[in-house]
């Protein structure tokens, strides 16, 4: 078995606004393995976001609260350290990436300002030892003339070069995790796939392990090991990639691969092709948070909250109807809906 | 860059044109003769007359106003009649004493306002943000006549502390010059110390909401470096508009300051010259410190560059 490095257990976000309270993430579990990539896939607002700012503690602190579970990285956890620690754990254990490198890049600073002082941060390293090894980070992520480039400000790159300053800034110091928070988004197609190439290409040559966040469902076919799809703040399933691909558990997954396969010209498209919107998270939901949109709803999913389940090893859903029979029975009924899912 | 400066000196000149009249007709209009103000009760109607002619005063107005920019074109500033100096010397004499002001009082300004601002961003919501920007509001509706009044009572009628007239010398030790100087300036830094603060709270608010801070904090860098390096340095562009403005009123002479502590600068020289009439001292106080401005915030664009690297000041677009 592979071993885990980062375990995230039973996660509980908030958001306050007034007396407004939103459970954006509401229990969320899911284990990292050593050298593996994790896709978390989910439509707008399903709180992809949330759970990876949260694993760095980087939501907002006037707002956002974590009000429960634990983020287990080597043995601690990571919500229960001091500030002081938690900063050791950034950029250093876990780094992050973000969806527009033209907004989380700082536009006043060079990029080899931005490099150095992430270097220096963790690393007891000379200024002159720093930008060397800022210049070869560069170099690392395929941007030409590293040293020329150094001294450039972040306005006078393209944006998958600047996507490539970031990568190197979060690789600065070897970190064990990359949280990609829909790092191809808001890039070109053509350079979308570059970029991909490169992570792809870094993952293996580093040793790390990346959770990756992305509304492309073939970026995790081509990328991830495990998959994650969220709804409404909760994990609905949970499986390798290929038991996924292959033998779907969930009806919220099911329109997922669906809309996937009618809108791939386009891999920006919303994963929003199933009917209806998600719950609004600021009511408590009794029952199915799905059941409003479930072609195969019944009255116990109204009533109750469907647990997640592993019917396989390693493949975990949360839906009620679990058994083979009520399986393809649902299952015959979605290929005369929508023709076929997949083949 | 150069293009930029040549374009900037191009302007300079319409601009000095239009104050040139605005402030030769001004000055035409306040009421009583000159030659009679400056010869006292006791001239005669034939004496002022004398006077009249010879300061050029019987001219027909359009003369009058075409000499004196002949004279401007020719950077001649001419004597002042009422201090009998040449008016260039009488500004060299005073404009430093209202640079000494003027800066001390931005000193102040930036040393307390900036932080106060950023703390007031930091601490959002909180007791000391409210207290922060109530002091601020205060600070920016302060009657500053008022104001310079009370201190003058307190801190030296009453106190005896600190002098409340006149601008030291050096050469009567630090202290004597630093007595003199402390009242004035906190008088002329209490409006700008509010604004600064709440400018810098502002758009230091705007700032930390940018994607690029939380860059910073997942990078693992202290939460200091975060605030002071990475969201100060994009909060700068406002305040250094308004520094800019600031201190080019601060420069041109603080009229009511220098007058409350009789302090020897260029407002102090414009509020002497209008008392005396000295049409010549005043037009060109004035268009000197028309200069000033100009200048002042030929350097503030340059400063955006230096702030903000995606600027280009020679594109039409940049230095706005
Ligand atoms: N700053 C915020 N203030 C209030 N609520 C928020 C905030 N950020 C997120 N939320 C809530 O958390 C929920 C999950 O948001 P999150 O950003 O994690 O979604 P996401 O899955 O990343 O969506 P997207 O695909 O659009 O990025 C949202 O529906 C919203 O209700
Ligand atoms: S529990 Fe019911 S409503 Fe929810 S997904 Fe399963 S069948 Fe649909
Ligand atoms: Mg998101």
């Amino acid at each position: 078995m592979s071993e885990s490095i980062l375990n995230v257990k039973n996660l509980q976000v908030e958001f306050k606004s007034g007396s407004i309270i939103t459970r954006a993430v509401n229990g969320v579990s899911f284990a990292l393995n050593k050298n593996e990539n994790i896709g978390i896939v989910g439509e707008s607002g399903s709180g992809k976001s949330v759970t990876a700012t949260s694993i760095l503690r980087l939501i907002p602190s006037s707002s956002a609260k974590i009000t429960g579970g634990e983020i287990i990285l080597n043995g601690r956890d990571l919500l229960k350290l001091s500030n002081r620690e938690m900063r050791k754990v950034r950029g250093n254990e876990i780094s992050m990436i973000f969806q527009d490198p033209s907004t989380s890049l700082n536009p006043v600073f060079t990029v080899g300002n931005q490099l150095i002082e992430t270097i220096r941060a963790h690393k007891k390293l000379t200024k002159k030892e720093a930008k060397q090894r800022a210049i070869e980070l560069l170099e690392l992520v395929g941007i030409p003339a590293p040293e020329k480039r150094i001294n450039m400000y972040p306005h006078e790159f393209s944006g998958g070069m600047r996507q490539r300053v970031m990568i190197a800034i979060a690789l600065a110091c070897d970190p064990k995790i990359l949280i990609a928070d829909e790092p191809t988004t808001a890039l070109d197609v053509t350079v979308q796939a570059q970029i991909l190439n490169l992570m792809k290409d870094l993952q293996e040559k580093l040793d790390m392990s990346i959770i990756m966040i992305t509304h492309d469902l073939g970026v995790v076919w081509e990328m991830c090991d495990q998959i994650l799809v969220m709804y409404a703040g909760r994990v609905v399933e949970s499986a390798k990639v290929e038991d996924l691909y292959h033998n779907p558990l969930h009806p919220y997954t099911w329109g997922l691969l669906e809309s996937q396969i009618t809108e791939s010209q386009d891999s920006h498209a919303p994963l929003a092709s199933i009917p209806g919107s998600p719950p609004d998270l600021s009511y408590e939901i009794k029952g199915c948070p799905f059941v409003d949109r479930c072609p195969y709803a019944q009255d116990i999913c109204h009533n109750e909250a469907p647990k997640l389940i592993e019917p396989t090893e390693g493949h975990a859903v949360a839906c009620h109807f679990q058994t083979e029979t009520e399986k393809l029975e649902r299952r015959e009924n979605a290929y005369i809906n929508g023709d076929t899912i997949r083949s | 860059m150069k293009r930029f400066l040549f374009r900037r000196i191009l302007q300079l000149i319409p601009t000095l044109f239009i104050v040139a009249i605005i402030v030769f007709f001004i000055t035409r209009m306040l009421p009583g003769n000159p030659a009679a103000v400056m010869l006292g009760p006791q001239a005669s109607a034939e004496d002022i007359a004398a006077y009249s002619e010879q300061l050029g005063l019987n001219e027909p107005l359009h003369r009058q106003f075409f000499d004196y920019l002949g004279n401007l074109v020719k950077f001649d500033f001419g004597n002042s009649l009422s201090y009998n100096q040449p008016i260039a010397d009488l500004i060299m004499e005073r404009f430093p004493n209202t640079v000494i002001l003027a800066i001390s009082a931005l000193i102040i300004a930036v040393i307390i306002g900036v932080p106060a601002g950023i703390l007031a961003a930091k601490k959002q919501n909180t007791f000391l943000d409210y207290f922060i920007t109530t002091f601020s509001l205060v600070g920016v509706s302060m009657p500053i006549f008022w104001l310079g009044v009370m201190l003058a009572l307190y801190f030296s009628v009453n106190l005896g502390w600190l002098p409340s007239t006149g601008m030291g010398s050096l050469d009567n030790g630090l202290w004597d010059f630093l007595s003199h100087l402390i009242l004035p300036s906190i008088a002329l830094a209490t409006i700008p110390t509010a604004q600064f603060a709440r400018i810098i709270r502002s758009s230091m608010l705007e700032t930390i909401s940018h994607d690029y801070i939380k860059t910073a904090r997942s990078k693992g860098l202290r939460e200091f470096i975060v605030i002071n390096k990475h969201a100060l340095k994009n909060a700068l562009t406002p305040l250094l508009t308004v520094m800019g403005l600031q201190f080019s009123n601060l420069l041109g002479g603080a009229v009511l300051t220098e007058t409350i502590f009789s302090w020897p600068g260029m407002g102090l020289l414009i509020v002497n010259a209008i008392e005396k009439r000295d049409f010549v001292v005043v037009q060109n106080t004035v268009i000197f410190i028309a200069v000033i401005y100009v200048v002042i915030n030929l350097i503030v664009d340059v400063l955006y560059k230096v702030v903000n690297p995606k600027i280009n000041l020679d594109s039409d677009k940049g230095g706005a």
